[in-house]
C-alpha cells in the first residue's frame, strides 16, 4: 500500500453519526436516541478491501447502510469518488447511485422471488442505462458469466437456485452499472463452508478485473484476514482500531481487538490446548444509553480509572494505524512511542 | 478417556426418510455410532449432512409424518428408544438425555418465566415440589453463571441477552443431571466473545458434572477444542470418526480433508486463495448406492460411482474413515492419496 499513500482515498467518511430516535408515551415524544454509528471516521484507497469487523449490534452494517444513503445521516460526510453522499438532494444521489452498490446477507431476502433472474439483473440497467434490448440481454449473459452462472438459467426465479448461487445473482445485479465501490454486507454469513471460499473466491477475482473497491462487513475474523487489506475493528457504534490486515492479526492494541482475536477456536487441536482466550464478561451495552467514558471500559480486563470518565481520542500510530485507547494515550506514555504503550500489554 | 468402558448409548444402522411430495429424501443413511460416559463426541458437517436429524431421531423428536425412521436401534440404560412405548420415552427426555437446541431465541417460550420453564423438568421428571423446584432452580442458573439468580426467575425470556438465554437452555438441560447431553450448534447464533464464554461454561461442567456430551456443529474450531472424538458427517452418513487430534493431523477421507482446509486461519500463515470443494452436496432421493461424496471429489475413480464405500479401520485406533482410497488394492495411483 505504498503507492496509496499518494493517491486520494476514494471513500473518505468523516465523523459520521447515525442516531435512531426512540419514541415513546401517548404523542411519541422524543425520548432518546440508538446511537447505532456515533461519530466515526475512516479512508478507502481505490482497489483497497477493508474489513469491518465487530459483534452483532455494534453498528457495522448501520455504517454500511448510511455511507450508501440508504439512511439519512445523522451527522457527518461520505465522499465518495470526489462527491458527497451524505447531504445532497435526491436527484443528484439517483445520478450517483451506479457507482455505488451493495450486495446484501441474505441472498433470500434481497432477491424479489417474483422475478426472473435476468429481470432481477436488467432492472439496474433499465432504471439507469438507455440500452436495445438486444445490448441489455447481451450485458446480462456478460454478467452471468462473470460470476459463473450458465446463461440457460437466465429465466429461472430465485428458488430454484442454492444459497450459494443466489449469491451470485446478488452480486451479478451489483455489478450491472459497473460500480466502483461495493459495500459487502455479511455476504457469506448465510453460507455453507464449502460455499463460503467459493464465493469469496468469486468477490477477490471480480475486484482485480474489475478494478472494485470493497468495504468486506463481517463478523467472521478468519475470512476478514483472508480477503481485506485493512481492517476497522468496531464496538458499541465507534471504531477501536484499525490497522493494515498484518498488523492487526499479528498485534492487536486495542484491548478489544484482543479479546475478540483471541476468542476464535483454533481448527488444531495442538494450537487450541495452548490457547489462552480472553473471555470478556458480560455482554454488550445498549447502544441508547452507553456506558460514560469509554464504551468498552464496562467489559475492559484493563480498565482504569480515567476510563471510566473520558472518552480516549482516536491516537495515530502511523502506517495507517489508529487505537483509541487510554491504554496509549499521551499522559499514560509519557514517551508517546507506541512500543512504549504496547510494553504495557 | 477409556476406551475399553461400554458404551452409553449405542446407534446402530439408524434410518431416517422425510416423505415429502418430491418423493422420498433420504436425510439419515445407516449410522452407527457410541458414546462413552464422560465423552465429548462433535459431530460436524454442512447444512443437510443429517446430523441434525440424526440427533433429533435418537429421542423421536420429529414430526411423524413427514419423518420416518425406517431402521436401526438406539440403545441406551439397556432399551431401545426406537421401540419403548411414548410414556418410556418421556421419562428419558430432558431427564436422562439432555437437549439444548441451535436457536435460544425459538426454544424458550416467550409467555412463561425462566423460573416456570426451568422448574418443569424437575417437578415433572424428579416430583419436586415446588419449593424444592424452586430452590433447585436457583442452583442451576448459579451453576451456569447467571448473576442475581433469585430476582431472574420471574423475567421472561426477552429480557435476557442471547447469550443469557443459551445459559438458561443449558440450565435446563443440565436440570435433572442427565447422562447424556446432546448440544445443536449450541453457539452458532451468538457472537465470538458470547461463544467463548459459553465453551468455558461447557468444559468447567463437564468436569463438575461428568456427563457425556454430543456436540454438533459446522465450525471445525469448536470441535478442535473440546471434543474428544470426531464423527464427520455427509450426505446422511458418517464418512469418517476418529480421536480429534487424529482427524486434524492426519484426516483421511477427501471431505474431511478439504473441509480442513477451505477454512482460513485467524493465526499462523495466510493462505493467497482459499481451497474450493466444487458444486453442493446432493439431495438424497434415494438411498445411497455409490459414494455420495465422488462428483465433488478430485480423487473419484471407477470404484466410487459402482458401490458405497463402509467404514473402514485404518492403522491409528478408533480411527475410520469411508472411502475406496482407503483400500490399497483397488487404488489407481498410491500418490493420489496423498494429493
Amino acid at each position: 500500500m505504498a503507492e496509496a499513500e499518494s493517491v486520494n482515498p476514494l471513500v473518505k467518511v468523516r465523523d459520521l453519526k447515525m442516531y435512531f430516535p426512540i419514541h415513546s408515551g401517548l404523542f411519541r415524544t422524543h425520548v432518546g436516541d440508538i446511537k447505532a454509528v456515533d461519530g466515526i471516521s475512516f479512508d478507502i484507497m481505490p482497489g483497497e478491501t477493508l474489513g469491518l469487523v465487530g459483534e452483532s449490534g455494534c453498528g457495522k452494517s448501520t455504517v454500511g447502510r448510511s455511507i450508501l444513503r440508504l439512511y439519512d445521516v445523522t451527522s457527518g460526510t461520505v465522499e465518495i469518488n470526489g462527491s458527497e453522499i451524505a447531504h445532497v438532494d435526491r436527484d443528484s444521489l439517483r445520478s450517483k447511485r451506479p457507482m455505488m452498490q451493495m450486495i446484501f446477507q441474505d441472498p433470500q431476502a434481497s432477491l424479489n422471488p417474483r422475478m426472473t433472474v435476468a429481470s432481477i439483473i436488467g432492472e439496474p440497467l433499465d432504471e439507469h442505462m438507455k440500452l436495445s434490448s438486444d445490448e441489455r440481454l447481451a450485458r446480462i449473459y456478460e454478467l452471468m458469466d462473470w460470476v459463473g452462472l450458465n446463461r440457460a438459467f437466465a429465466k429461472r426465479y430465485p428458488h430454484e437456485f442454492s444459497g450459494g448461487q443466489r449469491q451470485r445473482i446478488g452480486i451479478a445485479r451489483a455489478l450491472a452499472l459497473n460500480p466502483k465501490f461495493i459495500v459487502c454486507d455479511e455476504p457469506i454469513a448465510a453460507l455453507d463452508v464449502s460455499i463460503q471460499a467459493q464465493v469469496v473466491n468469486l468477490l477477490e477475482e471480480l475486484q482485480d478485473r474489475l478494478d472494485l473497491t470493497y468495504l468486506f462487513i463481517s463478523h467472521d475474523l478468519s475470512m476478514v484476514r483472508h480477503i481485506a487489506d485493512r481492517v476497522a475493528v468496531m464496538y458499541l457504534g465507534r471504531i477501536v482500531e484499525v490497522a493494515s490486515r498484518e498488523a492487526l492479526f499479528a498485534e492487536p492494541l486495542h484491548p478489544y481487538t484482543q479479546a475478540l482475536l483471541s476468542a476464535v477456536p483454533e481448527p488444531d487441536p495442538e494450537l487450541e490446548r495452548h490457547r489462552k482466550p480472553i473471555v470478556l464478561q458480560g455482554d454488550v451495552p445498549s447502544p441508547a444509553n452507553p456506558p460514560k467514558g469509554c464504551n468498552f471500559s464496562t467489559r475492559c480486563p484493563k480498565v482504569m480509572d480515567i476510563c471510566r470518565q473520558i472518552e480516549p481520542e482516536v491516537r495515530d500510530f502511523g502506517g495507517g494505524r489508529q487505537v483509541a485507547c487510554h491504554l496509549y494515550s499521551e499522559n499514560m506514555t509519557t514517551t508517546a512511542e507506541p512500543t512504549a504503550g504496547q510494553t504495557k500489554n | 478417556m477409556p476406551d475399553t468402558a461400554m458404551p452409553i448409548l449405542d446407534v446402530k444402522g439408524l434410518k431416517t426418510v422425510f416423505r415429502t411430495r418430491g418423493g422420498e429424501v433420504h436425510a439419515v443413511n445407516s449410522v452407527d455410532f457410541d458414546l462413552r460416559p464422560g465423552e465429548l463426541l462433535g459431530v460436524v458437517g454442512e447444512s443437510g449432512s443429517g446430523k441434525s436429524v440424526t440427533m433429533m431421531s435418537l429421542l423421536r423428536l420429529l414430526p411423524s409424518p413427514p419423518a420416518e425412521m425406517r431402521d436401526g436401534t438406539v440403545m441406551f440404560d439397556g432399551q431401545d428408544l426406537l421401540k419403548i412405548s411414548p410414556e418410556e420415552l418421556r421419562k428419558v427426555r430432558g431427564s436422562k438425555i439432555g437437549f439444548i437446541f441451535q436457536d435460544p431465541m425459538t426454544s424458550l417460550n416467550p409467555v412463561y418465566t425462566i423460573g416456570f420453564q426451568l422448574a418443569e423438568p424437575l417437578r415433572a421428571h424428579m416430583g419436586l415440589s415446588k419449593a424444592q423446584a424452586r430452590s433447585r432452580s436457583i442452583e442451576l442458573l448459579q451453576l451456569v453463571g447467571i448473576p442475581d439468580a433469585e430476582r431472574r426467575l420471574k423475567d421472561y425470556p426477552h429480557q435476557f441477552s442471547g447469550g443469557m438465554r443459551q445459559r438458561v437452555m443449558i440450565a435446563i438441560a443440565l436440570a435433572c443431571d442427565p447422562q447424556v447431553l446432546i448440544a445443536d450448534e449450541p453457539t452458532t447464533a451468538l457472537d465470538v466473545t458470547i461463544q467463548a464464554q459459553i465453551i468455558e461454561l461447557v468444559k468447567e461442567l463437564r468436569h463438575k458434572l461428568g456427563m457425556a456430551i454430543i456436540w454438533i456443529t459446522h465450525d471445525l474450531g469448536v470441535i478442535a477444542g473440546i471434543a474428544d472424538r470426531v464423527m464427520v458427517m455427509y450426505a446422511g452418513q458418517v464418512v469418517e470418526e476418529g480421536p480429534v487430534g487424529e482427524i486434524f493431523r492426519d484426516p483421511q477421507h477427501p471431505y474431511t480433508q478439504a473441509l480442513l482446509k477451505t477454512v482460513p486461519a485467524v493465526r499462523g500463515p495466510r493462505a493467497e486463495r482459499l481451497q474450493v470443494i466444487e458444486g453442493q452436496p446432493p439431495i438424497m432421493y434415494e438411498a445411497p448406492v455409490a459414494c455420495s461424496f465422488r462428483n465433488r471429489c478430485q480423487f473419484a475413480f471407477d470404484r466410487c460411482s459402482q458401490a458405497n464405500p463402509a467404514l473402514t479401520g485404518i492403522s491409528a485406533p478408533g480411527h475410520r474413515a469411508a472411502c475406496f482410497l482407503l483400500d490399497k488394492a483397488s487404488t489407481p495411483e498410491p500418490e493420489a492419496a496423498n494429493g
